[in-house]
């Protein structure tokens, strides 16, 4: 059976194709772009069978609609609730589903969230550009000729793994996905400009609501609320701007740099939002609240580990599902069947294959 | 005022760490950031993302779920004290940038001869007979901040920025010069277009560029510029880069 191919029927709001970044040149100052909620984004790659930097496409509050003109796979929706369904039938998020030639996937509505990710069996295979095929806009690379979906796209996916077919049915446990509580406080890691804010500066950031203002989008979050006091200058020479990086122009309000970022810039940035907290900002919308709280580098990365150490139980419960596709639903931690899996790296020829191996036992 | 200490290590998220070596635009300085780039790419640790270097400072971005950390910050400071002054510049590679001026190509470089109350020839001849320093790369792909520039070419910014300017445009702005690698909004005024894709994706390398090269500017005819367009759209277009001694005064 032939891999999948979609066709875009309606575009939807803003549909890009992403992975999870272009690194490697922003020293020559390409921008990252990849997927806003990371972490949803990798953990629909698993699901669907998929290696967690295989393309996928992120779908902005409304959704698009798009018809399977060939082959089968398997399907699943991540991240923001925006009423998904395959041919009319509601089909939850975090749940893997095979489809083929005839079947629809469209989007009624957006419930909670702003964006969800439909990853596909395969990933979705669009030339790689600078080693990356999320699409950045603003200098027209990567994805469907470096631009956002339009209706008479063709979508090719690659050739999905060798054991897709097994995905079916699996679904993502409630207590591996990302927290999208929108009342929690985002954590920031002070610096590397903290200092060029006064104390009360400082204070007033920590301790005020800010509100998403109309100006967001995949480059960065314009917020509203108390002035930032700068102590001195609001402008540095230019350095590197990190995602989540919160910068304070001379206004005092602040703005959060996100996935599209320029690479560099020449305000001061009072902190960094921690990486784990991308996801809970990226489905925020304007007008919602943004809260900041102090985290300190050791907890920060202890946070980023264990948003790691998600995706590997992800990996091992699909691996188990791999092995009993069976249709009950076990509490994550009562699934113990040791799983032996691995990927290796082989150079043959001059050419790199990955290899990856699992142990299925048959019933 | 704040003072420091540098070199300092600055915190920049749980992904990124930066290294900054002063508070000013000087290439002693930069060197020194070129020098801790290429040592930190070649201890390629695990989890490694990308080096950033700009004109003072180096970010290095890791995976915070792989890299360990406290070592890293640890080898990062034993470089940023072993690397000392930098290694003085023996070699400069000077890239050169074909430009036509002035005509429907650099349609302010009338207004910038009037306002230095120079001849268009003179601007040209200065623009293009002194090396600009690529002190680093940023902004949109492939879009180099340069330094040196003749200062007697300085004018101000327009008042009223462009909406979009083509790529290739080079450019003044205060005592700036520059080319715009993609189209893009943009206050500094047109004396010039070079026919090189500053950036094209589908080429390898997309960028030509590099932190630490010189720029040199080469005047063009339409012929010649018609020609190089030609290729660049092609894509086979490759810039003359040379290397020059440094003669060490």
């Amino acid at each position: 059976m032939s891999p999948l191919v979609l066709s875009v029927q309606a575009p939807g709001m803003l549909t890009t194709v992403q992975d999870i970044g272009r690194w490697g040149a922003q020293g020559q100052g390409m921008p990252v772009a990849g997927a806003m909620d990371a972490q949803a984004f990798r953990m629909g790659n698993i699901i669907v069978g998929n290696r967690e930097e295989d393309a996928g496409i992120e779908v902005t509050l409304m959704g698009p609609k798009l018809l399977v003109v060939e082959g089968e796979g398997i399907v699943a929706v991540t991240g923001a609730e925006l009423g998904f369904s395959v041919n009319g039938h509601a089909v939850p998020n975090w749940t893997a589903v095979k489809i083929g030639e005839g079947d629809v996937l469209s989007f009624s509505a957006p419930r909670s969230g702003c964006r969800a990710y439909l990853c596909l069996s395969g990933g979705i295979d669009v030339p790689s550009v600078l080693g990356s095929r999320s699409t950045y806009t603003r200098a027209k690379v990567g994805g469907v000729e470096g631009r956002a979906l339009k209706k008479g796209d063709r979508l090719p996916c690659g050739e999905p793994g060798p054991l897709w077919r097994r995905c079916a049915g699996f679904v993502c446990p409630e207590e591996l996905r990302p927290r999208y509580d929108p009342a929690a406080p985002l954590r920031v890691i002070a610096g590397p400009q903290d200092d060029h804010f006064t104390p009360a500066g400082r204070e007033t950031f920590y301790a005020s609501e800010y509100t998403i203002s109309n100006s967001a989008d995949r480059m960065g979050y314009r917020l509203d609320g108390p002035v930032i006091e700068h102590e001195g200058a609001a402008d540095i020479i230019s350095d590197a701007i990190p995602l989540g990086a919160v910068q304070v122009p001379g206004h005092g309000q602040p703005i959060v740099m996100l996935a599209d970022r320029q690479t560099t810039g020449g305000y001061t940035k009072i902190g960094v939002v921690c990486s784990v907290d991308m996801a809970a900002l990226s489905q925020r919308l304007p007008g919602e609240k943004v809260r900041f709280v102090s985290v300190s580098l050791k907890d920060a990365l202890a946070l980023a580990r264990e948003a790691g150490g998600k995706r590997q139980r992800l990996l091992e419960l699909r691996a188990a599902w791999r092995s009993h596709p069976a249709p009950a639903v076990l509490p994550v931690e009562e699934i113990t069947m040791p799983v032996t899996r691995g990927e290796v790296l082989l150079h043959l020829d001059g050419e790199a294959h990955s290899v990856t191996w699992e142990e299925i036992k048959e019933e | 005022m704040i003072s420091h200490e540098y070199p300092r290590i600055l915190t920049a998220g749980d992904g990124c760490v930066v290294a900054e070596f002063g508070d000013s635009i000087d290439m002693g300085i930069n060197s020194r950031v070129a020098a801790l780039g290429q040592a930190v790419r070649k201890l390629a640790f695990p989890g490694l993302l990308d080096t950033v270097p700009t004109y003072r400072s180096l970010a290095v971005y890791f995976d915070p779920e792989v890299t360990d950390v406290d070592r890293l910050y640890k080898r990062m400071e034993t470089l940023c004290r072993e690397g000392g002054e930098g290694a003085a510049e023996t070699v400069r590679r000077v890239i050169l940038i074909p430009t036509l001026y002035g005509g429907d190509r650099g349609p302010d470089l009338e207004d910038v001869a009037g306002l230095l109350e120079l001849s268009a020839e003179e601007v040209i001849k200065r623009h293009s007979s002194r090396d600009c320093y690529c002190y680093m790369l940023g902004f949109t792909p492939g879009f180099s901040y340069l330094g040196g520039m003749d200062p007697s070419l300085e004018v101000p910014r327009l008042k009223n920025p462009r909406e979009i300017i083509p790529a290739g445009s080079v450019a003044i702005g205060g005592k700036q010069t520059g080319i715009y690698s993609i189209p893009s909004p943009g206050g500094w005024r047109l004396i010039g277009t070079t026919p090189m894709r500053m950036f094209d994706a589908r080429r390898d390398p997309a960028i030509f560029l590099e932190a630490g090269m010189w720029v040199r500017f080469r005047p063009i005819e339409r012929e010649e510029f018609a020609r190089i367009d030609a290729e660049s759209e092609a894509g086979s277009y490759r810039p003359e880069i040379i290397e020059e001694e440094v003669s060490q005064s």
